[in-house]
């Protein structure tokens, strides 16, 4: 890799070293209430015109990488729509309290 | 298997909602019925616009060439979704699908994206050594056979044509569909035989 290859974003793993030994978990548990109510309210407000796919990715993709691997998939989704309703000015910055 | 949401995160969820309906954005009603509506998306949508594909020719040629009309042509609404391109397995080339960035995925004719299409090891591992994870899955693909991995991304998603098993002339559609699972559409298998 040459001096100025930009380092990928955390969200840009495709390909990364860190989870090569790591098999793939065949993971078929459907999502619980809490994530489907999250799914549910993202697209609502999609509806509604509050929010776009592209906005809830930047939130995402702005999460601090710990945080980015602690979270759970809905839980970075929550994350993001929280601060996109905050930064909207649809809802108080207290709702993160 | 994914872990539990926090106590933080679910708190973090009530306040929203509360904070949301207190401005008259959002009801819990719509929220419900919006949740119950994607419950309703399957596999079994994309497995059978599989077999009508295997049976039909000029339905074939419409899923291959736009798989979003194709969608719509079974009576699927895509409203508001992304593009959806459709790729033939053949003898000698294998499609394997991922979202490397994320988790797209054509959910209209899927539904859910399992989680381990979300995991990170899949996301991460899919393009770089594709054959080991299929490996892993129990798919050993022979070297003339060619991998071909395709991300898909927020503004355009992918589906696997499989290619039809052996000894099923004559089936109808819905004995077909029964042979194509939701792996097989995403690429990490192939059509149960028959």
């Amino acid at each position: 890799m040459s001096d100025d290859t930009p380092i990928p974003a955390t969200h840009d793993i495709g390909g990364l070293a860190r989870f090569h030994c790591t098999p793939v978990e065949h993971d078929e548990v459907p999502p619980d209430g809490f994530g489907r109510k999250v799914d549910a309210l993202r697209q609502v407000l999609a509806q509604k015109g509050l929010m776009t796919v592209d906005e809830l990715r930047r939130g995402i993709e702005s999460i601090p990488e710990p945080e980015y691997f602690a979270l759970g998939y809905y839980e970075r989704w929550l994350r993001s729509i929280t601060a996109l309703m905050i930064e909207k000015g649809h809802v108080q910055k207290d709702v993160m309290e | 298997m994914a872990a539990p949401p926090r106590p933080d995160s679910l708190a973090l969820l009530d306040r929203l909602m509360a904070a949301l309906e207190a401005k008259g954005i959002v009801t819990e009603a719509e929220i419900a019925e919006r949740q119950a509506n994607t419950d309703k998306a399957s596999p079994e949508t994309g497995a059978r616009m599989v077999a009508k594909a295997w049976t039909d020719p000029a339905y074939r040629q419409l899923l291959l060439t736009d798989g979003k009309a194709a969608a719509e042509a079974m009576g699927v609404s895509m409203a508001g979704a992304p593009p959806l391109g459709v790729l033939e397995n053949t003898p000698t080339r294998h499609h394997l699908v991922v979202c490397t960035l994320c988790s797209c995925y054509p959910r209209a004719v899927l539904g859910y994206p399992p989680n381990w299409y979300k995991s990170f090891a899949y996301r991460s591992r899919a393009v770089r050594e594709p054959r080991a994870v299929l490996a892993e899955w129990g798919l050993n693909l022979p070297d003339s056979v060619e991998v071909r991995v395709v991300d898909s991304t927020a503004d355009y998603r992918w589906m696997v044509l499989p290619m039809r098993p052996a000894g099923t002339e004559g089936w109808d559609e819905a004995r077909l569909a029964s042979l194509v699972t939701r792996d097989a559409l995403v690429g990490v298998a192939v059509a149960k035989p028959a």
